[in-house]
C-alpha cells in the first residue's frame, strides 16, 4: 500500500479517536481527501479500526455519495425528482452531456469531472438544482449548465459558480449560497421573533418532569410525519433504563418536495439547537447528534459556527447556562445520500458508523437507541416547536390549530404553483385554501406528503391538513392538467427502488416489480387483471415490509390506483385473441437474433 | 411465575417464557410459522419476511417480535398464506434459481418452502439479473445466483466461527454478500468445516466435491413438507 495514503488514514481515523462508531465520518473524510475510498483506503480502515475490511467495504457500498471506485475531483449530482423533471431536467441533463462530452454516471476522459443524478436534494422550489460537490446550483436551464462546465473548467473550483447570493442567511458568509429561502408566509410559532437563550433559561428553571408536562399539555405531535406525541416520547425516554441518553435531531429532509428544514437550518438554527437543549435536559442526556443530510453539507460550516457560538455564550457545554449537573454538547453527523436515514433507527444505525439499515423494533429507540442506549430521535421542526413552547408556554402553542393537531404545520409547496416556497399555516387549513395561497389555480393532483404518502385529486381539495385527516410531513407537490399521474407513480416508484436498503425481501424485490408492472400499463401493454396484481403486490409490500420505508413504499401506486382508477383503466385492455399484451415477441427474440446474427424471420413476417 | 406467559396461535393457546421470539414459542409448541432467515442458534434477523403473523392485528415477524401475555397471534390465516406466496416467488424471480439440476435440490428450503405453500411455478416475472459465482476457494464455492440475501451465512461466520467471512455491500436490488477480502474467498481464511456452510437455506453455499451425495428419495424434504418436524413434535402444551 502506498504510504502517504496509509498515513493520511491513519491520521484521519485517530482524529476520530479510532472510534469504529465514527465509521461514516471517517470513511467521508477519505474521500474528501482522495476522492474514493479504494480497495487499500478500505484495507488502511479496517486495520486502523481493527474491524473486518467487509464491515468498511458494506458502509461505504450503502451510501450513494461514496464510492470505492474513482471518480472526478468534482462530481455533479443533478436532482432527478418529479420537480425537476417538470422544469426542464431532461434539457439540462443534455446540456450538461454535450458540454462535459459524457453520459450520466461517466466521468471525462481527463478523469476530472463526473456527472451523476441524484434523489431529491431539496431544491424542488428552485428547481431544476444539482450539487457541485458541495456546493448548491438551482434554476438551471441548459445554458445555465453550459456556463457550469466552462466555469469548472476553467478554474475546477466549484464555489466559484455561486454569482449570486441567496436571501437571508443563505448570503451569510460561511453558506455562501445561490439558494433562496422562499418563505411565502410566515406563521406565529416557526417564524416568529425570538430571543436566543429565553426557552433553554426557561426549561433550565424548571425540573425535567415540568418540562416533559409542558410540551405535553402542548400537545406537540412530531412533525416528521408519524405524529407521535413528543412530550410521551420524551418521557418513555426518561423512564428508560440507561445510564447515558441521547437526543438526535433528524436533519435527513430526504422526501421528496420537502425543504423547510433547509429553511429551518438557515433561519432558525438557533430553535432547533435550543429545542435539542431542552430535549437533554428533559430526558437526562449529555449529547445531542445533529443528522445533517449530505445535501445539505453546504450548510455545515455556518452550523458549526452556531454552534460554537453557543458554546462561547455557556448555552450549550458545562453546566449550561450556569445550571449546576446539567452538561451538553451538541455534534454533528453528516448523512451521506440515503433516504432510508430519515427513518429513525436507520438514522441511528448511520450514527453509529454502519450501513443505514433500519433496526429490528422492538426495542424501540426510547429503549435501546444510540449505542444501545434510552435515546430521542426528533424531527427538526418538532424541536423548533419545543422552543416556542418553552418561550411563551404550552397554551400559547396549542391556541393554534386543532383540537389532535396543535399549533402550525410548515408546508414545502412545490411543482405546478406561482408562489412555490414553506408556508407556515395553522393545522385545520383546508388544501384548497393551500393551493390558493401557492397560486396554484388549475391543479388536477396534489401529491401530500411526498412519494411515501398519498396523491389526492380535486374531488378531496376540501380535506383539512391535520394528523387526523390529510397527515403530512410537508411535502406538498403540485400537479398541473399537462402532467402524466401515472408518470409521476412511476417516478416515485423508481425512488423507492433506488433507495429501499435491501433488507427484507418485499420492500428490495418487491418494488422492483411494481415498478414494472407500472410501467408496462403505461406502454400500453397492461391488461385488467394487472390492475389486480398491481394491488396485490402492493398489500404484500405494504403489510409485510420491515420498516416504515418499505411500508409507505407501494403508496404511489396503491393511492394513485384508488383515486385516479380511470387513468389506469384507459390504459389497460385485454387482448382480443386472449394472447398476452405484456409479451413482447421482439423483446424476446433479441438475444437470439444477436447470437445468430440475423432477423428472426417471425418479426418480419 | 412471572416468566411464564400464555399467548395464542390461531386459536390454539401456547405455553412461552418470557422474552422468547414468537416463533420459538411456536415451535416448541409444535406450531410452525413458515421461515427462511431465521434458524435457531443464530441471532434474530427479520429479513425474510416470510414469518410475518398478526400480533393484535398488527404485522409484525415472529422472529423478531417478543411473546406477550394475552396477545392473539394469527398465522395459518388465507390472506396470510397468499402474501407468503408473494414474498417465496419474489425470491425466486429475483436471483436465479434452477431446481432442475442444483445440487441442493430436495435440501434446498426455498425450494421446500415453495412445495409446502403450494407454488408450482411463479406468476411473477422473472428478473434474470446478471449474478457472479466464486469458486475461487478450493473447497467452498459462493453462487450469488442463488443468493436470498438471507445473512445466515454473516451471522453463522461472525457469531458461530468468530471469523467475519462474509459481509453485506450495495443497497437495494444491488444488495449482495460480499467476502472478507479484496476480491475472492479464496483470499479469506474460509474454511469447509465452517459453520457458516451449514447453515445456508439454498445452493447459494456449498462445499465442494460432495454434490448430489445423497440419491433423490432420501433427502430432506422428499417425503414431507419442510415444517413437518416442527409439526410432529409433542406440544409442550401437552405433556
Amino acid at each position: 500500500m502506498n504510504k502517504p495514503l496509509s498515513d493520511a488514514v491513519k491520521k484521519i481515523c485517530q482524529a476520530y479517536g479510532g472510534d469504529r462508531t465514527r465509521l461514516l465520518s471517517i470513511v467521508r473524510a477519505v474521500q474528501a481527501q482522495d476522492s474514493c475510498v479504494c480497495d487499500d483506503a478500505l484495507n488502511a480502515i479496517a486495520a486502523e479500526l481493527s474491524i473486518p475490511r467487509v464491515e468498511v467495504q458494506s458502509c461505504v457500498s450503502f451510501y450513494s455519495f461514496l464510492t470505492d471506485k474513482p471518480k472526478g475531483r468534482i462530481v455533479i449530482r443533478l436532482c432527478n425528482d418529479i420537480i425537476d423533471r417538470m422544469h426542464g431536467f431532461d434539457h439540462v441533463v443534455e446540456a450538461f452531456c454535450e458540454e462535459l462530452g459524457i453520459g450520466l454516471g461517466e466521468t471525462t476522459p481527463d478523469g476530472k469531472i463526473t456527472l451523476e443524478t441524484t434523489a431529491c436534494i431539496g431544491m424542488c422550489d428552485q428547481a431544476p438544482a444539482a450539487l457541485v460537490n458541495d456546493v448548491v446550483v438551482t434554476d438551471l436551464s441548459s445554458d445555465k449548465a453550459r456556463e457550469i462546465v466552462r466555469e469548472l473548467r476553467a478554474r475546477m473550483d466549484p464555489d466559484r459558480l455561486v454569482k449570486h447570493l441567496g436571501d437571508g442567511n443563505n448570503a451569510h458568509d460561511l453558506i455562501h449560497a445561490m439558494v433562496k429561502n422562499n418563505i411565502r408566509k410566515e406563521g406565529p410559532i416557526i417564524f416568529s421573533p425570538y430571543n436566543r437563550g429565553e426557552a433553554v433559561d426557561k426549561a433550565l428553571s424548571m425540573r425535567p418532569a415540568e418540562v416533559i408536562r409542558s410540551v405535553k399539555t402542548s400537545r406537540l405531535r412530531g412533525r416528521g410525519g408519524a405524529g407521535f406525541p413528543c412530550g410521551l416520547k420524551w418521557e418513555f425516554t426518561r423512564g428508560a433504563e440507561g445510564e447515558r441518553k441521547f437526543v438526535l435531531c433528524n436533519a435527513d429532509e430526504g422526501e421528496p418536495g420537502t425543504f423547510k428544514d433547509r429553511v429551518l437550518l438557515t433561519e432558525r438554527p438557533d430553535r432547533v439547537f435550543a429545542g435539542m437543549t431542552i430535549a437533554g435536559y428533559a430526558i437526562g442526556a449529555e449529547l445531542g447528534i445533529l443528522y445533517l443530510r449530505g445535501e445539505y453539507a453546504y450548510l455545515r460550516p455556518f452550523l458549526e459556527d452556531v454552534l460554537l457560538k453557543r458554546r462561547t455564550d455557556g448555552l450549550l457545554g458545562h453546566s449550561v447556562c450556569g445550571k449546576e449537573g446539567f452538561n451538553f454538547d451538541i455534534r454533528i453527523q453528516m448523512g451521506a445520500g440515503a433516504y432510508i436515514c430519515g427513518e429513525e433507527t436507520s438514522l441511528i444505525s448511520s450514527c453509529e458508523g454502519m450501513r443505514g439499515d433500519p433496526k429490528t423494533r422492538p426495542p424501540f429507540p426510547a429503549q435501546k437507541g444510540y449505542l444501545g442506549c434510552p435515546t430521542v430521535v426528533n424531527n427538526v421542526e418538532t424541536l423548533c416547536c419545543v422552543t416556542k413552547i418553552l418561550e411563551e408556554g404550552p397554551a400559547t402553542f396549542s391556541a393554534f390549530g386543532t383540537e389532535q393537531s396543535s399549533g402550525t404545520k410548515l408546508l414545502s409547496i412545490s411543482g405546478d404553483c406561482r408562489r412555490p416556497g414553506v408556508y407556515e399555516l395553522p393545522f385545520g387549513v383546508t388544501l384548497r385554501q393551500v393551493l390558493k395561497l401557492a397560486g396554484a389555480d388549475d391543479a388536477i393532483a396534489v401529491q401530500i406528503s411526498g412519494p411515501s404518502g398519498q396523491m389526492i385529486g380535486p374531488d378531496q381539495f376540501d380535506r383539512i391538513i391535520c394528523f387526523d385527516d390529510l397527515a403530512t410531513g410537508g411535502s406538498t407537490m403540485v400537479f398541473g392538467p399537462e402532467r402524466n399521474i401515472l408518470e409521476i407513480a412511476h417516478a416515485f416508484m423508481e425512488f423507492f427502488e433506488d433507495e429501499s436498503c435491501g433488507y427484507c425481501t418485499p420492500c428490495r424485490a418487491g418494488n422492483v416489480l411494481l415498478r414494472q408492472y407500472l410501467k408496462q400499463i403505461m406502454d400500453g401493454r397492461g391488461e385488467m387483471s394487472d390492475l389486480a396484481q398491481l394491488e396485490h403486490l402492493a398489500q404484500v409490500i405494504k403489510v409485510t415490509s420491515r420498516c416504515g420505508l418499505g411500508q409507505t413504499s407501494p403508496n404511489p401506486v396503491l393511492t394513485t390506483l384508488k383515486n385516479f382508477r380511470p387513468v389506469y383503466e384507459a390504459l389497460v385492455k385485454d387482448d382480443p385473441d386472449n394472447f398476452k399484451r405484456s409479451f413482447d415477441l421482439k423483446a424476446a427474440l433479441a438475444e437470439s437474433e444477436a447470437l445468430t446474427g440475423r432477423p428472426s424471420v417471425h418479426c418480419h413476417a | 411465575m412471572t416468566d411464564k406467559v400464555t399467548f395464542t396461535i390461531d386459536g390454539t393457546e401456547i405455553p412461552a417464557r418470557a422474552g422468547q421470539m414468537i416463533i420459538e414459542a411456536a415451535d416448541e409448541a409444535g406450531v410452525y410459522i413458515p421461515r427462511l432467515c431465521h434458524k435457531p442458534g443464530l441471532a434474530p434477523f427479520g429479513s425474510c419476511r416470510l414469518c410475518t403473523v398478526l400480533v393484535n392485528g398488527r404485522p409484525a415477524s415472529a422472529c423478531t417480535q417478543p411473546v406477550a401475555e394475552g396477545v392473539v397471534v394469527e398465522n395459518d390465516t388465507p390472506t396470510l398464506r397468499d402474501y407468503r406466496r408473494t414474498l417465496i416467488e419474489m425470491l425466486f424471480v429475483e436471483g436465479n434459481h434452477f431446481c432442475m439440476f442444483c445440487e441442493k435440490s430436495g435440501n434446498c428450503e426455498l425450494q421446500a418452502m415453495a412445495y409446502r405453500l403450494g407454488i408450482t411455478a411463479p406468476t411473477l416475472p422473472y428478473q434474470w439479473p446478471h449474478r457472479e459465482v466464486d469458486a475461487s476457494h478450493p473447497d467452498i464455492m459462493i453462487d450469488h445466483n442463488r443468493c436470498i440475501l438471507c445473512g445466515r451465512c454473516v451471522r453463522a461466520s461472525r457469531d458461530l466461527d468468530g471469523k467475519h467471512v462474509f459481509g453485506f455491500v450495495g443497497r437495494g436490488a444491488h444488495k449482495k454478500i460480499a467476502v472478507n477480502a479484496d476480491a475472492k474467498l479464496a483470499d479469506t481464511n474460509a474454511n469447509v468445516t465452517d459453520q457458516a456452510l451449514d447453515v445456508c437455506p439454498v445452493g447459494a453455499l456449498l462445499r465442494k466435491h460432495v454434490g448430489y451425495a445423497v440419491p433423490v428419495g432420501r433427502r430432506l424434504y422428499d417425503h414431507e413438507p419442510i415444517g413437518t418436524e416442527i409439526e410432529a413434535k409433542e406440544p409442550a402444551a401437552r405433556t
